[in-house]
């Protein structure tokens, strides 16, 4: 994969996978705080299926890393009750398409307890939901179902796209007072990145997108599994002369309009990039803010390339999907650079 | 050896370990007949200091769902669930708890968390509509009234094996009705229970209709309690009506939570002697010789006449115990016919930790709508 540049930092850089990231992050989380509670189906003993909770129930017990029966629902559920009662439940979902039996308890209990309590019962709970496809997943294993939690007021929605990020704004959403879904771009786990492990906190808060590229013909505005795709394309725009930057959202609710607004406004073009469904997906939300902000200064319409309007395919066809390098550089083609 | 010659052996090959039964289930079953005590010789050996209390709390509720009731024809509330009729559970299932102890009430069950020392008209800011809570849950222990069925008991599982981690000696007591035992969230919290071992208790009222369909329609198991043992624990049966044995039960499954042996699924037959709420009309689904039965088996009737024949109440006593729920009433209907002061501002607050840029913006548009509005009242 493209590697990503850092914010700059003092301290020696490392290679490192978005995997052992985040399960450091849990470890260090745990050991700083004691109500940190690591809970959800094969995360003790096995380490979780992706091995991210790997040791953390040898170090920590069984009381601190919980394998629960396998119901998504009573996981978090019972997270919520825990919560009630001063713990800061770290909640694992495995796979997309399985934290849907939780919908309810999500959206009826967690989102909005602050707001129906009035602030007495804050739920600051983070939700692993390992997401997306590209891994040769079958049905039900690479859903994109961010549009979902994004519609959904009261939850705090971010997606790391680096290693850094994984582990910062991991560690960020375990310290949030506000319950936060948490999405993992499961086909960037196991690809190596460089991070800062001296000054592993070291990245921009939830809420704020970063410009992992600085371009000015035209902006990507991308996140999660997305982003080494929109990297790889604004390195091949570069031979169409087209300069482009590339927007890492990081945090898809709260909103950074104002990094993305005076981003467009530069460049005059943009681009959304997302893998989920193009409709009622995340790109549509993303261009009418663009558009309600920046009308005056486009010099197209804000484009989005997005995954089909289909369930998710099958593995052998999800590479036809997928937003790839070419679909990316087809829109930036589309962006009517003679004007 | 052939397949046919160790048949004719007759040695019975050895079964994996996992053939064998986890636990016996026999201890596990309840009572054929829900468990009673009034009406019953158990009933002489009632505590009359506890039989006055649960009268004095039963006759109140009573006077409170009637109260609550005329307030929706009035408009002062948007919706009332009434529990008349199953006022000896809603009152059994607080009185059994330590103050240390968590409620966690159904829409229903309004009545149970005032029988718990909530001020009626916070527990009733919901039904009301002006806020959702009315009250801070941590400070009183009562989890919010759950609108979504079932859903609150993962909670007070969550929060029981919460507590119990921290080494503190709390129980939970979650209430359902028998609808709610349909849902997904309840077959999940109860198996969560058992295998934590959480001090739970759980209450399912079995009123007779979720809504409109019976329990006929709702479950096909020998009884609600019966579930329990799928689980792991013990289900008991009890008599809703009846306010001691509701106690006892509640008491029992209380203590044996505390102690360490884990949750009880107590179901409370009883009967829901009004409409599901205000909105609903009860005569397209059940008959009035069917309300006449349960109307004969009155928890405030088992109560008097057991009072009554001990000779621990007269007339005098019934009075005061009735002027005093009247008492309440009239106070809960002064407080309730002056109107909230409700600011729209509100609508912003407690979202998110910290509003998001979005609902800074949209707090200010309606600041804006709000002093235009003042302005064009003014002129």
């Amino acid at each position: 994969m493209t590697t990503v540049a850092k914010p700059s930092a003092a301290g020696s850089v490392k290679p490192a996978t978005m995997a052992q990231a985040l399960g450091r992050a849990l470890r260090d989380a745990m050991a700083e705080d004691p109500s940190v509670h690591v809970m959800g189906e094969d995360v003790g003993t096995l380490g979780g299926v992706f091995r991210i909770t790997d040791g953390l129930a040898k170090e920590f017990g069984e009381d601190r890393c919980t394998d629960t029966p396998l119901a998504e629902a009573g996981i978090l559920g019972t997270a919520v009750g825990m919560a009630m009662y001063g713990l800061r439940p770290v909640v694992e979902m495995q796979f997309d398409a399985f934290a849907y039996p939780a919908f309810e308890q999500l959206v009826s209990h967690v989102a909005r307890m602050r707001n129906r309590t009035r602030g007495a019962l804050p739920m600051p709970l983070t939700v692993r939901i390992p997401y997306g496809g590209g891994i040769g997943g079958v049905e039900h294993h690479s859903d994109s179902s961010e549009a979902y939690y994004m519609a959904t007021p009261g939850l705090t929605v971010v997606t790391p796209a680096t290693v850094a990020d994984a582990y910062g704004l991991l560690r960020q959403s375990i310290a949030s007072d506000d319950p936060v879904v948490f999405l993992e771009p499961k086909r960037l786990y196991w690809s190596k990145d460089t991070w800062n492990p001296e000054r592993p906190t070291d990245v921009e808060p939830i809420g704020t997108a970063v410009v992992r590229r600085p371009g000015t013909g035209a902006t990507l505005i991308t996140y999660g599994p997305s982003l080494p795709v929109c990297l790889e394309a604004a390195e091949a725009a570069q031979a169409e002369g087209w300069d482009l930057e590339v927007i890492d959202l990081r945090s898809l609710v709260p909103f950074d309009d104002a990094t993305v607004a005076a981003s467009v406004r530069r460049t005059g073009r943009a681009v959304v990039v997302h893998e989920s469904t193009g409709f009622g997906g995340p790109g549509g939300e993303i261009a009418a803010r663009i558009t309600e902000r920046c009308f005056h200064h486009l010099q197209a319409p804000v484009l989005r390339v997005a995954g089909f309007d289909i369930p998710y395919p099958p593995p052998m066809l999800e590479r036809h999907h997928l937003p790839g390098v070419d679909r990316v550089l087809d829109a930036v083609a589309r962006l009517q650079w003679d004007q | 050896m052939t397949v046919m010659e160790q048949r004719d052996t007759r040695t019975a090959p050895v079964p994996p370990p996992a053939w064998q039964p986890r636990t016996d289930p026999a201890p596990l079953l309840p009572d054929a007949e829900p468990y009673r005590i009034l009406g019953t010789d158990a009933a002489a050996q009632a505590d009359p200091e506890l039989l006055r209390r649960l009268y004095a709390e039963v006759v109140h509720g009573r006077r409170y769902n009637a109260q609550a009731t005329a307030l929706t024809r009035q408009g002062r509330l948007a919706v009332y669930p009434s529990t008349t009729g199953q006022e000896a559970a809603e009152v059994a299932a607080a009185l059994v708890l330590q103050e240390r102890d968590w409620l966690f009430p159904s829409y229903r069950d309004t009545l149970a968390a005032v029988a718990r020392g909530l001020d009626p008209v916070q527990a009733l800011t919901l039904l009301r509509g002006d806020w959702h809570t009315g009250y801070d849950p941590r400070e009183h222990r009562i989890a919010p009234l759950s609108t979504p069925l079932a859903t609150q008991l993962p909670h007070a599982v969550g929060l029981a094996h919460a507590a119990r981690l921290k080494g503190d000696d709390v129980v939970a007591l979650a209430m359902v009705g028998d609808g709610g035992t349909s849902e997904g969230d309840f077959h999940e919290a109860l198996n969560f229970a058992a295998v934590w071992r959480a001090p739970v208790v759980f209450l399912v009222q079995n009123n007779g209709f979720a809504i409109s369909v019976p329990l006929a329609k709702q479950t096909a198991a020998p009884s609600l309690a019966h579930k329990a043992v799928g689980y792991g624990m013990p289900g008991r049966l009890v008599d809703g009506n009846d306010a001691v044995a509701m106690h006892e039960v509640l008491a029992d499954a209380v203590a044996r939570a505390r102690e360490g042996h884990g949750p009880t699924l107590v179901e409370a037959v009883t009967y829901r002697m009004d409409a599901h709420t205000n909105a609903d009309d009860a005569t397209r689904y059940r008959t009035d010789a069917e309300v006449e039965i349960w109307r004969a088996h009155d928890p405030i009737l088992l109560l008097e006449r057991e009072l009554t024949e001990r000779g621990l109440i007269d007339e005098a006593g019934i009075r005061a115990v009735r002027d005093d729920a009247e008492t309440m009433a009239a106070g809960l209907r002064e407080r309730m016919n002056q109107d909230p002061a409700l600011d729209p501002m509100d609508l912003f607050g407690d979202v998110y930790a910290e509003r998001t840029p979005q609902l800074r913006e949209q707090a200010a548009q309606l600041r804006a709508e709000l002093d235009a509005e003042a302005e064009g009242g003014q002129a």
